[in-house]
């Protein structure tokens, strides 16, 4: 019996399916990997293929599709061949990424956001790629590309129309830098893979040191190499290391918790999903140093007592995924990771990646949590926290990567030594992400406390009007805060550091931020879900010359309802940018209002528009009279 | 019988038993807090956030926050239910709401809210989203452009009639509501309708065939007694516990 083309198809398709899902054990917490790693292979999610996934994985179809339907890297529809997705962060617009995006589009005859009739290619925005240092930037069927000029785009769009496959375009297209321009004592730290760990292991036996010498047997060594996580989690407290992935909680207190909470058994999981706009540090960090993040997490879990981690991947950064799996694959090699590290009985802990699918709210802890057990990306209710009921409701630890990489160095050098750097109330150092108008973009490390005008010189910014600190649920501080510290007391920050000189609009700035919260918004709580979109809406009325001092004050409402009763950080967070450049640059929002008390935001007469191309009339009679 | 922990409601002690929410415990001592997408029968979820209180001095959703002894819950402030009037109104602008056609009119725990908290006018551009009708269900109808997103048919679905009939699908303003079968379609779901999902939708999304308009408008649920009244009438009580209204 003769096979259609078809059935062909969809035999090779079912066998790809059953070989992933088996890959991933048959396991429904994987589901959002399974459906990365399908898409990767067919190129969308094709329905038979999702039908499939829930069937095999015993989940129902809806809960497959409502999964697939929360990320936006996932596709339910057939999409070009080739996947050019725009970064469209504030600094990729400040270097022109709408001119390169438009350009592209007219070379390749395709509208934004829709797939080329040829199906050849699809092209799109996506929020910021991490890539601020060298932008504009793109992802090409998840490939990055920076420092995009019209140039490439050419280049770009030649290589599409010939067909060339990815895999064989050239590769200094694909070359990301890590424009290191200050390392302290993270960048620089100087370690090899797995000097943390040992020097973790010591610190038990130092303890077994300190007793009587007539105590010491086999049995007393076994109790002092059992004193050793107690020693690093000390260390750790008194290192007065507290989180960098914004929210700077004490990453000792945070250990110590799911240390003592009761459980089957730990996790530690490493908050890889750097999705601040504005922040790329990580992204150097895991491209240059995984071996110190690893050894950090080993510590971790070493001393809360874990034998599993994850790593939470940004889907931006799904590139790097082979080549952080193969460091994995080294260090099990060299006993840094399995079963009993380095020699040490029962210490057993492994890591796996798993890679995000393009979402903002999958950076809070519990959101990540909920993402890595399969499902839709949504914080969860809390209490209980994580360090009890965290991943499968098991006591888990989720630390920034800057966090355990800061983790590792404490383990090697102590925790006084740690807390002698930095402030009073923060300890150590702060990789900055520094981008925008500057002449030298790129990764700073300071010691906390160090101002906002100390960065500003050493980047070689002139003529600057404002910085964003720590991206857009951060803050926007004005030339009379450049005297401002990068600190917990006074300004904390995830990183970013975007710089606008004289020349910006900061009221375009802040309509790119609040963009970006209405697309990031996960949907789940009502003042979010609504809120923010309604702000885009207000921004919008008054960028279209139709706003009016009602919708300033329409935003303050919104604003004290988001503050008051949304879900999470975003929701609280979302109104901030329009708030601080509404108080701070006023004058660029009011040359903008209208002098009415209130305005529509409906033009009648453009209402009308289709009707007037239908009728092919755009005579006078056609258009209502301009108002005055 | 005074052993219960106590906590206080604007000024007034209430008392709870380990393990319930603010809410539930108010609920249970007939204090109302309005409400909406949280359901006595059901684990509280916290979507809605027409709940919000605050709960030593910190604004947080009560139907999720477990109750705790001496803590101070403030509820019924002209702050907070200006808060819940916004969020009421956020939910308005949201869907396609046209209450006078509407045949959960009466019955409709979003109007019964809006009347009850004084919601006077739209307050917001409304959104007048594209959303579909699926009448492919011979005893069923589903109109979604009534739906609040409260995921409480998405709860009885998958914990009381064990089906999962319902689901959650897209994000942020896209976010919506999806019915479990290969075409999309209610009929070619396993949905009964005596399944507890299709009863306990609160607004005119899931609505039963051929009943409509069975009790006229004027002598429904919420025409006869606020939805204040009726909320605590709902609520699980002790048993030989009487109504204190």
């Amino acid at each position: 019996m003769a096979t259609s083309p078809a059935d062909a198809v969809a035999q090779e398709q079912e066998t790809l399916v059953r070989r992933i899902v088996a890959r991933w054990r048959h396991d429904p917490s994987c589901l959002l990997q399974v459906l990365r790693e399908v898409q990767e292979a067919c190129g969308f999610l094709p329905p038979p293929a999702l039908t499939l996934i829930a069937r095999s994985l015993r989940l129902p179809l809806a809960r497959v599709r409502g999964v697939a339907g929360f990320y936006s890297f996932l596709a339910t529809e057939p999409r070009g061949v080739y996947r050019v997705l725009f970064s469209d962060n504030v600094t990729d617009r400040m270097q022109g990424s709408e001119r390169l995006m438009s350009e592209m589009c007219h070379r390749l005859w395709v509208e934004p956001g829709k797939v080329s009739e040829d199906g050849l290619v699809s092209i799109a925005t996506t929020s910021c790629t991490g890539l601020c240092d060298q932008g504009p930037g793109m992802l090409v069927n998840g490939r990055p590309i920076g420092r995009l000029s019209s140039e490439r785009i050419e280049n770009l769009s030649r290589l599409m129309l010939e067909r060339r496959p990815v895999e064989e375009w050239p590769a200094d297209l694909f070359e990301i830098e890590d424009n290191v321009r200050r390392a302290d004592i993270l960048l620089g730290h100087g370690l090899a893979a797995g000097d943390a760990i040992r020097a973790a292991l010591r610190r038990g036996t130092q303890g077994r040191s300190e007793r009587p010498a007539n105590e010491r047997s086999w049995r007393e060594a076994y109790v002092g190499a059992a004193l050793g996580p107690v020693a690093v989690l000390e260390e750790v407290k008194r290192s007065n290391l507290r989180g960098r992935g914004g929210a700077g909680f004490t990453t000792g207190i945070k250990w110590e918790a799911c240390r003592h909470a009761t459980g089957i058994t730990r996790y530690v999981i490493c908050n890889a999903d750097e999705g601040e706009p504005g922040t790329f540090k990580d992204r150097v960090l895991l491209t240059s140093h995984a071996d110190l993040l690893f050894d950090g997490m080993t510590v971790a879990a070493y001393a809360v007592g874990a034998s599993k981690g994850f790593v939470y991947l940004r889907g931006e950064y799904g590139y790097l995924l082979e080549r952080l799996n193969s460091v994995l694959e080294r260090r099990r090699h060299e006993n840094l990771l399995g079963q009993g590290i380095l020699g040490q009985p029962g210490f057993d802990f492994d890591i796996e990646i798993h890679v995000g699918a393009g979402s903002y709210v999958c950076g809070e802890e519990s959101a990540l949590i909920e993402s890595l057990e399969g499902k839709r990306g949504v914080p969860r209710n809390r209490p209980p926290y994580p360090v009890t009921n965290g991943y499968l409701q098991q006591p888990t630890i989720v630390n920034n990567v800057e966090t355990l990489c800061a983790a590792a160095l404490v383990a090697v050098q102590g925790g006084d030594w740690y807390r002698s750097i930095g402030t009073l109330k923060s300890s150590g150092t702060k990789i900055l992400s520094v981008a925008g108008d500057c002449a030298r973009p790129g990764l700073y490390e300071y010691p906390f406390g160090v101002t906002v005008r100390q960065v500003l010189e050493d980047c070689g910014a002139e003529r600057t009007q404002a910085v964003q600190v720590s991206g857009p649920s951060g803050i926007c501080v004005d030339v009379t805060e450049f005297g401002r510290r990068i600190a917990l007391e006074d300004l904390p920050t995830a990183g970013a550091f975007t710089i606008f000189d004289t020349s910006r609009d900061m009221f375009e700035v802040a309509r790119n931020y609040t963009q970006f919260f209405a697309h990031e918004s996960c949907g789940f709580c009502t003042p979010c879900r609504v809120g923010t979109s309604m702000l885009l809406g207000s921004m919008e009325k008054i960028r279209g010359g139709n706003g009016t001092l009602h919708d300033l004050r329409e935003i303050a409402r919104l604003n004290k309802v988001l503050l008051m009763s949304a879900h999470c950080g975003l929701g609280h967070t979302a109104c901030n940018p329009i708030l601080d450049t509404m108080k701070k640059f006023r004058p660029m929002y009011e040359r903008r209002l209208r002098s009415r008390d209130f305005a529509p935001a409906f033009d009648l007469d453009q209402a009308l528009a289709r009707a007037r191309q239908m009728t092919g009339r755009d005579d006078a009679g056609a258009h209502l009279e301009n108002q005055p | 019988m005074n052993e219960l922990p106590t906590f206080l409601l604007d000024g007034e002690e209430v008392p709870f038993t380990p393990g319930q929410t603010v809410l539930q415990a108010a609920l249970t001592a007939g204090r109302y807090i309005p409400h909406l997408c949280y359901h006595p029968e059901f684990t509280p979820h916290g979507s809605c956030k027409v709940c919000t209180a605050k709960v030593n001095g910190r604004t947080a959703a009560s139907c999720t926050t477990p109750a705790e002894a001496a803590v101070e819950v403030e509820s019924n402030t002209e702050e907070l239910n200006d808060t819940r009037r916004t969020l009421v109104q956020m939910l308005f602008a949201e869907g396609n709401h046209f209450c006078p056609s509407c045949e959960k009119s009466g019955n409709c725990v979003l109007q019964a809210l809006g009347y009850d908290l004084g919601v006077m006018t739209a307050g917001f551009r409304h959104l007048f989203p594209d959303r579909p009708v699926d009448a492919s269900h011979p005893e069923i109808l589903l109109d979604l452009n009534r739906c609040i997103l409260c995921e409480l048919c998405v709860r009885a679905s998958r914990d009381v009639d064990g089906k999962s009939v319902f689901a959650l699908a897209g994000r942020g303003l896209t976010k919506h509501l999806i019915v479990n079968s290969e075409s999309g379609r209610l009929a070619d779901t396993d949905v009964a309708v005596t399944d507890k999902a299709v009863a306990v939708c609160p607004v005119g999304v899931i609505l039963r065939k051929r009943v409509g308009f069975a009790v006229p408008i004027g002598e429904r649920r919420f025409d006869l007694r606020p939805i204040s009244a009726r909320a605590l009438e709902d609520a699980p009580r002790k048993p030989g516990e009487s109504d204190r209204a």
